[in-house]
């Protein structure tokens, strides 16, 4: 299972970069392993706020439909809009096609490194 | 009368004893003995076939039946092509129920397809569904649709068909959405009144046409100042006024609504009737109920199966946006043979005469010293204030075998027109109208 260095994961199985002041949140390859081919993803608006573990969107795969979780509270700066005609990108590079970018954050959840997200994979497959 | 349970004792024991039990008894050992029954139900001896058509009839015999129709308000009079019952009473299509093992059904589904490609084509949508229980329902599941984390609240036109509102009532106090009743003037939508609402927060306008009184609303006018205030149009129509009216998705609707019943299906006091749902693309994954969709097996033969399932509550589960898992196929079908009867022309035949019936009654009534409540055009339906009271005005009538128009209250009558009524008939109810006035 892929888990890159450069990013922090969370629990529900979110990946999120900082481009400066701009947090990057997309589905880990865990995620889209486990949800299967995706159909369809719902996203916010920009402008729209996101709050530290709470939904912000969900993600339609042929057998069920997922929240996804933002790590950060802040506002949304940019969707990915290629992903609304284009959701198979999330399973084909799951840390390339982002979901959101969020900016002005002000507060973050508990993230783990990469290895601390591959174990955390291990003990949910248990 | 026989039982519907094929199976023998024997076989039935066979059965039990194949799963390690003696009795069916045993199959209920997971229920604490102080919670069961412990003596037989409380009913009376069985009835004999005859005895239980007897019966039956009796109380049937309790109805008043009338020859001569003139009321609509919601449930209309037509003529039901022979061919409806022959093909809608064959055996394998006798069942209310979506088939749970649904792809196993072809038949049904590709009935259910056709049902959806012909309501498509009726209501100019994109997308259409399976079918909902009837025209309230409709309206309340689409009104639900359109709702979204930022405008919740649902807006109805008053001109709005009194038992649909009810219903939409009802879906608001389940999910907690405030419900706004936009006013009526003249006997159509005020949408001045909208103008001056803030709707920010306001998810959808529900408006009929024709409305309740019978009258065709503005649609471009409704549409327009609607999307302008950001929010989504749900219309709800008459399925044979499409027949000759501009269509929902020509006024630009999101989603369009309404009754079938009038699509091959007896009044039968109410029920089963059949709430059709159509939508735009954009709104596709929003639709509830179930949806049949047409694709290819792995030989590439052509099949159909229930798609875009994973907007259902068996899979969204708590977040799907609402919780119906059936349909009305038995009525989907009667829809659906009807219009293959009627075909395009037929239905513009209909309509055109239901149409002209009601211009020639308003004509008559006019004559006869009634005055029409509100202006402007109409489809079959309108509203008369009557000479004297309307309830012993329908007492009367009725007495004749003439079901008049609804009292709406003391002076004030909707009447309805359909094919059905024949201008000799017409010229009757109009005589005796005068009779009983004079």
């Amino acid at each position: 299972m892929n888990c890159p260095e450069n990013v922090r994961y969370s629990k529900s199985h979110e990946w999120v970069k900082m481009e400066g002041g701009t947090a990057v949140i997309g589905l880990t390859d865990f995620a889209q392993g486990e949800l299967g081919d995706l159909v369809f993803v719902n996203l916010p608006e920009a402008g729209d706020t996101v709050v530290a573990g709470e939904a912000f969107g969900d993600v339609e795969s042929v057998k069920a439909v997922s929240d996804v979780f933002s790590p950060v509270t802040g506002t949304v700066s940019e969707i990915n809009e290629e992903l609304l005609d284009h959701p198979e990108l999330i399973n084909d590079a799951p840390y390339e096609a982002w979901l959101i970018k969020v900016e002005e954050i002000t507060d973050e959840e508990e993230l783990l490194d990469a290895q601390e997200y591959a174990a955390h994979c291990e003990s949910e497959k248990a | 009368m026989g039982s519907y349970i094929p199976n023998t004792k024997e076989e039935q024991l066979e059965m039990l004893r194949e799963i390690g039990m003696q009795s069916f008894d045993d199959l209920y050992t997971d229920i604490p003995e102080a919670m069961r029954l412990a003596k037989p139900l409380d009913l009376p001896e069985g009835l004999s076939e005859l005895e239980v058509s007897a019966a039956l009839e009796e109380l049937a015999d309790k109805n008043r039946r009338y020859r001569h129709i003139f009321r609509g308000a919601g449930s209309y009079h037509h003529y039901i092509p022979a061919i409806v019952k022959q093909v809608t009473s064959k055996e394998e299509f006798v069942t209310a129920y979506t088939p749970y093992q649904a792809e196993i059904s072809q038949g049904i589904l590709q009935s259910v397809f056709e049902y959806q490609t012909m309501i498509c084509e009726l209501t100019g949508m994109d997308v259409s569904n399976a079918s909902v229980y009837d025209g309230a329902t409709a309206a309340a599941e689409a009104a639900a649709m359109c709702r979204d984390r930022k405008r919740g609240a649902v807006c109805v036109s008053a001109t709005t068909d009194p038992k649909v509102l009810s219903v939409i009532k009802t879906y608001c106090f389940g999910s907690g959405a405030p419900l706004l009743i936009l006013p009526e003037k003249d006997g159509r939508t005020d949408m001045a009144a909208w103008g001056a609402m803030d709707t920010k927060e306001i998810a959808c306008l529900y408006v009929q046409t024709p409305n309740y009184y019978g009258i065709l609303e503005d649609g471009d006018e409704i549409a327009a100042a609607v999307h302008e205030s950001g929010a989504k149009l749900i219309l709800g129509c008459n399925p044979i006024a499409l027949g000759i009216l501009k269509t929902p998705a020509e006024y630009g609707a999101d989603v369009a609504v309404g009754e079938g019943q009038p699509l091959g299906l007896p009044m039968s006091f109410g029920g089963p009737y059949l709430g059709f749902m159509a939508a735009s693309k954009d709104m596709m994954r929003k639709l509830p109920g179930r949806i049949v969709g047409q694709t290819v097996d792995a030989d590439g033969r052509r099949g159909y199966v229930l798609t875009l399932q994973a907007r259902e509550q068996h899979i969204r589960r708590e977040k799907a946006s609402s919780n119906i898992c059936s349909n009305e196929a038995l009525c989907a079908m009667t829809a659906a043979v009807y219009l293959s009867a009627m075909g395009a022309r037929g239905l513009e035949k209909a309509a055109t005469a239901c149409m002209a019936n009601a211009h020639y009654l308003l004509e008559g009534l006019l004559k006869a010293g009634f005055v029409r409540k509100y202006q402007g055009e109409f489809f079959h339906e309108f509203v008369t204030v009557c000479p004297g009271n309307a309830y012993e005005l329908s007492e009367k009538l009725g007495e004749q075998g003439y079901l008049s128009g609804l009292p709406l209250n003391e002076r004030e009558m909707l009447w309805c027109c359909t094919e059905m009524n024949t201008k000799q008939e017409i010229d009757t109810l109009l005589a005796l109208v005068g009779e009983v006035i004079s």
